[in-house]
């Protein structure tokens, strides 16, 4: 080998290592694919939210500020919504149908909201009534205060326990040195409310002197991602990391999930945030993404459509535009395969009553995947 | 002396009613504007990143500035070319005012290789629609 070649090498070698950084090396293709799917709604810029009415009867968000109900292939726009501080990833975020919806007609949405004194928005979490495509009797739940400009951050995910608890995130705002690990400030937490607003006596901070007793757990960064495990009925929820270091995490009441404190992720310009990755009080991720996937919707699938896939944990993501099939043993990833790669940025997933996995997927609309 | 207080105040009325901001003011105005809306994407050096088109040194970009202004504004979908790559993604509006839009269009335009001699002034994103 002449020289000349040989410096070849040694620089193909060094700038495949560069390029190969940013791909994602652990995460498997299938060995066959074994499901297609179709597009049940088309054309939505950011499909955000999503629940389930019944198997054919949907709520849905477009981040942009507008609620749609889906039915049979009928698509009708909701009216009455709040005004919505559309900035960044701000906007109109996730939907969640209450419990007993049948009956009560009740539905709970998260979006960033305007309200208060200071310029910008933070993220609200609303109650209505759903009347004839209407909202009535729209009642503000919580709204998490210090309004700011900027464009980070705001969550948000919602679900309910056996008890109809409320349970939904807003993310850091951008403020990570202020907000994740202060319990008198809103951001970076997950927060538990009663279905009528009250704050549970059971809530880990009920008896503390702290100002926001609606928290649940602290130390997040950006949850985009929250379900329950259908098995240990616990709270899972993903966040997104900075460079590197997304995380799940099993949600704890009280508990501090560490950010900005500990981390395995960088900051975007690969200056060090922190040498720690873990901490004295301080919660682990039971799995943590090098590089980012930025996580952006989760659930589980429970159903016996999917050959192989009963139990097994599903996650979007924005950045590498496939969904994520992830096999646990307990709360243990064991592995990981790629599910509709290169769909498009996976916004959200979500289980439908009879068991159908549903996507949402940026600039593509509502995709549901169907066995072969 | 009369006279040159006068000037002085036609001067700075003149510059106040312009909305007027130096070039290096906005462009530094507009990296804190990219930090917080484009960064996570487009990443430090604009070099994009998965699926997302450069910023940095590319033709799309330079090739009808209003128009970029104009995505800058209020977003883009579909298919486009940059540098001879084909991109299909969604960039959804960012919600900035009309001075940030100037001011982060002065940043992109005029950093990692970039530069562009005219000031993104905010009567020129007011225009475009």
């Amino acid at each position: 080998m002449s020289m000349k070649n040989y410096l070849f090498y040694i620089l193909m070698i060094v700038f495949s290592g560069i390029s190969c950084a940013q791909e994602d090396t652990e995460i498997k293709s299938p060995k066959n694919i074994n499901y297609s799917y179709e597009i049940v709604v088309p054309d939505v810029e950011i499909p955000w939210g999503l629940s389930f009415i019944s198997e054919n009867e949907f709520l849905y968000t477009e981040k942009s500020g507008k609620i749609f109900k889906y039915n049979k292939g009928e698509i009708s726009e909701i009216n009455g919504l709040p005004d919505i501080y559309v900035r960044g990833q701000g906007g109109l975020l996730d939907i969640a149908i209450h419990p007993n919806y049948k009956e009560n007609k009740i539905i709970f949405f998260t979006a960033s909201s305007p309200i208060g004194e200071e310029k910008g928005g933070n993220t609200a979490l609303w109650k209505a009534k759903l009347e004839n495509n209407n909202l009535e009797n729209l009642k503000l739940m919580y709204k998490g205060e210090e309004n700011s400009t900027k464009g980070q951050h705001f969550g948000s995910r919602i679900i309910f326990d056996n008890m109809n608890n409320v349970y939904f995130t807003i993310g850091d705002r951008g403020n990570r040195d202020k907000n994740p690990q202060d319990l008198n400030r809103d951001g970076g937490k997950v927060y538990r409310l009663s279905e009528n607003g009250e704050i549970p006596e059971t809530n880990p901070f009920f008896d503390k002197s702290i100002s926001k007793k609606a928290i649940y757990s602290y130390g997040h960064r950006n949850p985009q991602g929250m379900t329950r495990n259908p098995i240990t009925g616990d709270i899972w929820i993903h966040e997104h990391g900075p460079k590197g270091g997304d995380e799940i995490n099993i949600v704890k009441p009280g508990k501090n999930y560490g950010w900005p404190k500990i981390t395995y992720g960088i900051n975007y310009s690969g200056t060090i945030i922190t040498d720690q990755t873990e901490g004295p009080d301080m919660e682990q991720p039971i799995y943590y993404w090098i590089p980012s996937i930025a996580p952006s919707g989760m659930s589980f699938s429970t159903s016996d459509i999917y050959p192989d896939w009963k139990n097994n944990l599903f996650v979007g993501s924005l950045v590498f535009e496939y969904l994520e099939r992830i096999v646990l043993d307990g709360s243990k990833v064991v592995e990981r395969i790629k599910v509709l790669d290169k769909i498009g940025r996976v916004r959200n997933v979500v289980e439908s009553p009879n068991g159908y996995l549903y996507v949402g997927v940026d600039g593509k609309g509502i995709i549901k995947i169907l066995p072969n | 002396m009369k006279f040159l207080i006068i000037v002085y105040f036609l001067i700075s009325f003149f510059f106040l009613s312009q909305n007027f901001k130096s070039k290096e003011q906005s462009i530094k105005d507009g990296y804190e504007i990219y930090q917080d809306f484009c960064l996570r994407c487009h990443m430090s050096e604009g070099e994009g990143s998965k699926g997302i088109p450069p910023l940095a040194k590319s033709d799309y970009l330079f090739n009808d500035i209003e128009n970029s202004i104009y995505v800058v504004k209020n977003g883009m979908k579909g298919e486009i070319i940059v540098n001879n790559v084909k991109y299909n993604n969604v960039m959804e509006s960012p919600g900035l005012d009309d001075e940030e839009v100037a001011d982060v269009m002065n940043y992109i335009l005029n950093s990692w290789g970039n530069s562009y001699d005219k000031l993104i002034t905010y009567e020129e994103v007011l225009k475009i629609k």
